[in-house]
């Protein structure tokens, strides 16, 4: 059959789904989380490729090069934040990150 | 002029109340006397003018109080023959009474407060026999009741006074209550509270019914019925009579004004006020008659075995309550009144003589630990003489030519067991009979403990503590009634009414005579300001009944006097006069025999007391706790009261009403603190969750589910 | 045909992919995953015709960020045999979550694409006859010209941003700093001293 652009946005919505889980459901480190939510652009990404393929605008894809250009930015920062993180805890355990606990 | 007399007292009870200390002992004691004199002055003129025939009644309007609706009431004085006999009965016992507390409660650190009190009780006690409506009577009634209560726990530091104050209060209220409810129930008949009103509308409701729980019941009885509920309560028959005897905790011109002359007496008096009304209902009277006639005899057989001196003459109040309400019963509301005006100055003037006596031996209130004392204060002795003779009713019976001649109680006590026997009711004439005999006895049985023999206080804690404290009085804290041996309070009093902290009495068994000598102590006669009202109250015990007897029970005269302020049966009085001569004399054979036993059993065989006690144990200790009223109540009433508080504490206001009010709101505070702050883990993932959920819900609302 | 069977495939392994990145016990695996994840995304707009974006992915996803990645999970020496397994608290419930999410996305989907769900008209309509990377450059640099150099200041704040972050004078290091070996006098260097016979000299 026809690959319409629903088949995209299903997968997307899949990878969306992953990512999100990935986050809360991680058990090891924390840059599984970062990678959850590098997952999450992608999807998105993919959905925002789909769309401007199949309505034939081509603002779609200007905009998913924008969001991976926020996308590697945020990587950077984040990584960063996590060594120095490393540094101060010694551990990336994702169950010793209780400092805000209240 | 009876507004001076109702509204002086009260005044004088502001002014020594309020000013208290500021005012100091003095001036409160004049003030307040000098009131309750001024209103005996004044009342003295109201009488004879109604015995010479001259007055009419009338009713002073002060205030008007409630207009609502139906109900339209008014404070107002009312005076009529009946009220002018309560008023000189009321004002000039409370006028004695305060003279005599002069003396007696010379050393008591709050005497202004007491004799507020004592004046504030006048107050309401005339208020309650001036009224002109049962609310206005209400309000008295109320008033004696607190006064009462004021009175009885006047040593409120001691907690058996405060108990037996507290019992008081408790029984009289539900005599209210029954009062209450008949007042409600006589507005709902008769659609107002006025006296005359009513007394004038009761005869057309004679044989009308009322419906209540689907059952139809004779208007006349149920009212008539509740309002001697009332008359129960305060006047302490038989069922409410267990505050009577504990209420003499309080100092003894207290018991005798209070317990003695007037407020008991305001059961009497609310009957005899009330007679048209009762007059219609033969089952109230009945009910009536029966309950006077137990309470009579109940009393009485209490009063034989006590060994308190105020206890003997409480009990001795108790039957000849009993006495008037069964005259009352049986129709002869006249010769009722006659017993409660003669009765009023006896029963004080014995009291007052009795607290004579205790003053002198140094509070001590045990009998068995007086005796020889007529040589010592001669006058107390006299007064208390002529005290017992009229209450025993000693005097020749008019078997020549219908002129007897007695002392007071003779005549209206003999007035009384003739009319039982005129209205035809031959148990109740028995009855009365008995209890003079018994009356007699116990009357006797005190002066000859008391009066007669050797002395025998050596033993006697309070004689040992005059000894040893030569200067002054002990506070007046120790006049109360010796329980080691009696266990009167016991049971009746859930608070400790012992003061445990006094030291233990020498246990003596009531079967060993108590130790003889006296100690070296030597009892002194009592201070001028005592003996004045003894003397005068003698001289009332002495000539009242003779002088009087006229107005309130001979047939014509009676008519003349009372001109129908109580409903007088004037057919009963003639025919009070026509009865039997072994009737007439039957009260006097009984007196006689009365003296004579106890004669032999005081004076002529000191021993035999004890073998009867020994014969008969049971009975004894029957008559001793009272017929186990006490007890009793305790088992049905208090204790059950007691657990029901418990139960509504822990169960009702505890775990109920502040599980789901305070501690619940608390408690639901604090859960909701726990589980809110089961959000703030600190762990990233948790936040993250959190994020999700609220990302589906809002995904959710977005596309419309 | 061909197409299908290209889509269901790329689609395959990148659904695959993602479940694996987050599901790896090893780090070091997890970035793998996502490499492969990555490239995967890109075959899928390749089919689409987005090749500039497919190839943006590949250089700048995998080639620099995964990598950087790798290096992070590299350079902190994470003790692999610590790593605590197991399921999380909030696995059922979470999973049901995302199913969840996940379903109601796809009848979003579903109902902009059977029911008259308006969209915008469009911004910019692809030309065929140009290729893509030409026309994305053309709307680049004259429509988006202003978006495109805050893209670039975004870079270079997180650029810097991280260098701050992480830049930190490390003790017990001796560097040489060549300016003050330059400056150095003779005087500051030596100094002359007459110590007498037998003693030291303090230094």
């Amino acid at each position: 059959m026809t690959i319409g652009l629903v088949h995209y946005l299903v997968v997307a919505a899949i990878l969306f789904t992953m990512g999100v889980l990935g986050i809360f459901l991680n058990r090891k480190n924390l840059i599984v989380i970062l990678m959850a939510i590098e997952l999450i652009l992608l999807a998105v990404n993919i959905n925002l490729v789909a769309f401007s393929a199949f309505l034939h605008d081509l603002v779609g894809q200007v905009f998913a090069m924008f969001v991976l250009t926020v996308a590697a930015g945020e990587a950077a920062i984040g990584l960063a934040i996590l060594v120095i993180y490393f540094r101060g805890r010694g551990t990336i355990a994702v169950d010793d990150v209780n400092r805000m606990k209240g | 002029m009876i507004q001076l007399i109702v509204f002086l007292p009260l005044l004088a009870a502001i002014v020594a109340g309020f000013g208290n200390r500021a005012i100091g002992n003095v001036p409160a004691k004049i003030v307040t006397t000098a009131a309750l004199f001024a209103s005996c002055l004044l009342s003295w003129p109201i009488f004879i003018g109604f015995l010479s025939g001259t007055s009419t009644a009338t009713v002073a309007p002060l205030l008007d109080f409630i207009h609502s609706g139906d109900m339209n009431v008014a404070w107002s004085l009312r005076v009529d023959a009946l009220t002018a006999v309560m008023l000189v009965v009321v004002t000039s016992v409370s006028a004695l009474v305060h003279l005599y507390s002069w003396g007696y409660m010379d050393e008591d650190p709050d005497q202004p407060r007491f004799f507020a009190y004592l004046s504030l009780f006048t107050f309401a006690m005339l208020m309650l026999v001036t009224a002109n409506n049962l609310v206005q009577m209400f309000f008295g009634w109320e008033g004696v009741g607190l006064a009462s209560y004021l009175l009885i726990g006047f040593w409120f530091r001691k907690p058996s006074a405060s108990a037996a104050a507290i019992k008081a209060f408790v029984v009289n209220r539900v005599g209210d209550l029954g009062f209450m409810l008949g007042i409600f129930g006589t507005f709902l008949v008769f659609g107002t509270v006025s006296i005359p009103e009513i007394l004038a509308a009761a005869p057309g409701m004679a044989g009308s019914t009322l419906g209540f729980l689907g059952y139809r019941f004779d208007t006349m009885t149920v009212l008539c019925l509740l309002l001697f509920v009332g008359a129960m309560g305060k006047s302490a028959q038989l069922g409410l009579h267990t505050w009577l005897p504990d209420a003499m905790e309080g100092p003894t011109p207290v018991s005798a004004l209070i317990h003695a002359a007037t407020m008991v007496t305001a059961g009497v008096f609310m009957v005899c006020r009330l007679s048209p009304m009762f007059e219609m209902s033969p089952v109230a009277l009945t009910v009536v008659t029966s309950v006077g006639a137990a309470t009579c005899l109940f009393a009485a057989t209490c009063g034989l075995v006590q060994t308190d001196i105020k206890r003997v003459i409480a009990y001795s109040t108790c039957s000849q309550l009993g006495y008037m309400f069964f005259a009352a019963g049986v129709g002869a509301y006249g010769a009722a009144m006659f017993h409660l005006f003669t009765h009023a100055f006896f029963k004080a003037l014995l009291f007052l003589g009795a607290g004579s006596v205790i003053h002198a031996m140094h509070h001590e209130q045990d009998m068995r630990y007086y005796g020889g004392l007529r040589k010592k204060i001669p006058v107390t002795f006299w007064a208390m003489m002529a005290g017992t003779l009229a209450i025993t009713g000693v005097g020749i019976p008019g078997i020549f030519g219908n002129t007897a001649i007695g002392f007071a109680g003779f005549h209206s006590k003999d007035a009384i067991i003739e009319a039982s026997w005129a209205a035809g009711q031959p148990g109740v004439w028995f009855v009365g009979v008995l209890v003079a005999l018994l009356t007699s006895f116990y009357s006797w049985r005190v002066m000859f403990l008391t009066f007669w023999g050797k002395p025998r206080w050596a033993a006697s804690e309070h004689i040992q503590h005059a000894l040893h404290d030569a200067h002054g009085h002990d506070d007046h804290e120790h006049d109360h009634a010796h329980d080691a041996h009696q266990v009167d309070d016991h049971h009746a009093n859930p608070a400790k009414a012992e003061d445990a902290g006094h030291a233990p009495h020498g246990h003596h068994d009531s079967a060993h005579a108590p130790v003889e000598g006296d100690g070296g102590y030597h009892p002194h006669e009592s201070p001028l300001p005592m003996l004045i009202p003894l003397i005068v109250l003698s001289v009332g015990a002495v000539l009242a009944g003779f002088v009087f007897h006229g107005f309130f029970i001979e047939p014509t005269a009676g008519e003349e006097f009372w001109k129908g302020a109580l409903a007088f049966r004037e057919h009963l009085m003639h025919e009070m006069h026509g009865v039997p001569l072994l009737i007439k004399l039957s009260a006097t054979i009984a007196m006689l025999l009365g003296l004579l036993t106890a004669w032999y059993a005081y004076i002529k065989a000191p021993n035999f007391p004890a073998k009867v006690v020994e014969q008969f144990g049971v009975l004894y200790d029957f008559l001793l706790h009272k017929w186990y009223f006490d007890e009793l109540y305790d088992l049905i009433f208090v204790r059950p009261a007691f657990a029901i508080g418990r139960f509504l504490w822990h169960r009702g206001d505890e775990k109920t009403i502040n599980r789901f009010g305070p501690d619940g709101s608390a408690w639901v505070v604090q859960i909701g603190a726990r589980v809110a702050n089961r959000f703030q883990t600190g762990y990233l993932y948790t936040y993250a969750f959190v994020m999700l959920i609220g990302l589906t819900a809002a995904v959710t609302w977005a596309i419309g589910l | 045909m061909i197409q299908a069977l290209a889509f269901y495939l790329f689609a395959f392994v990148v659904v695959l992919s993602g479940a694996l990145t987050i599901a790896s016990r090893n780090p070091v695996h997890s970035v793998m995953w996502l490499i492969l994840a990555f490239f995967n995304a890109a075959g899928l707009m390749i089919l689409v015709g987005a090749e500039f974006i497919a190839m943006l992915l590949v250089i700048v996803y995998v080639g620099a960020v995964a990598v950087l990645f790798l290096f992070v999970v590299m350079m902190l020496d994470i003790d692999f045999t610590e790593l605590r397994a197991g399921v999380a608290r909030y696995f059922g419930i979470g999973l049901a979550l995302a199913v969840a999410l996940a379903a109601e996305v796809m009848i979003a989907i579903g109902a902009w694409s059977t029911g008259p769900i308006q969209l915008a008209r469009r911004a910019a309509p692809i030309d065929d006859t140009v290729p893509n990377i030409q026309a994305i450059g053309n709307l680049l640099y004259t429509r988006y010209l202003f978006v495109f150099e805050g893209a670039g200041l975004v870079l270079l704040v997180a650029m810097i941003g991280a260098i701050v972050l992480t830049h930190r004078q490390r003790g017990g290091v001796k560097a040489q700093n060549i300016s003050r070996q330059n400056a150095r006098r003779p005087q500051d260097a030596t100094r002359n001293t007459s110590p007498v016979v037998g003693q030291g000299v303090e230094l």
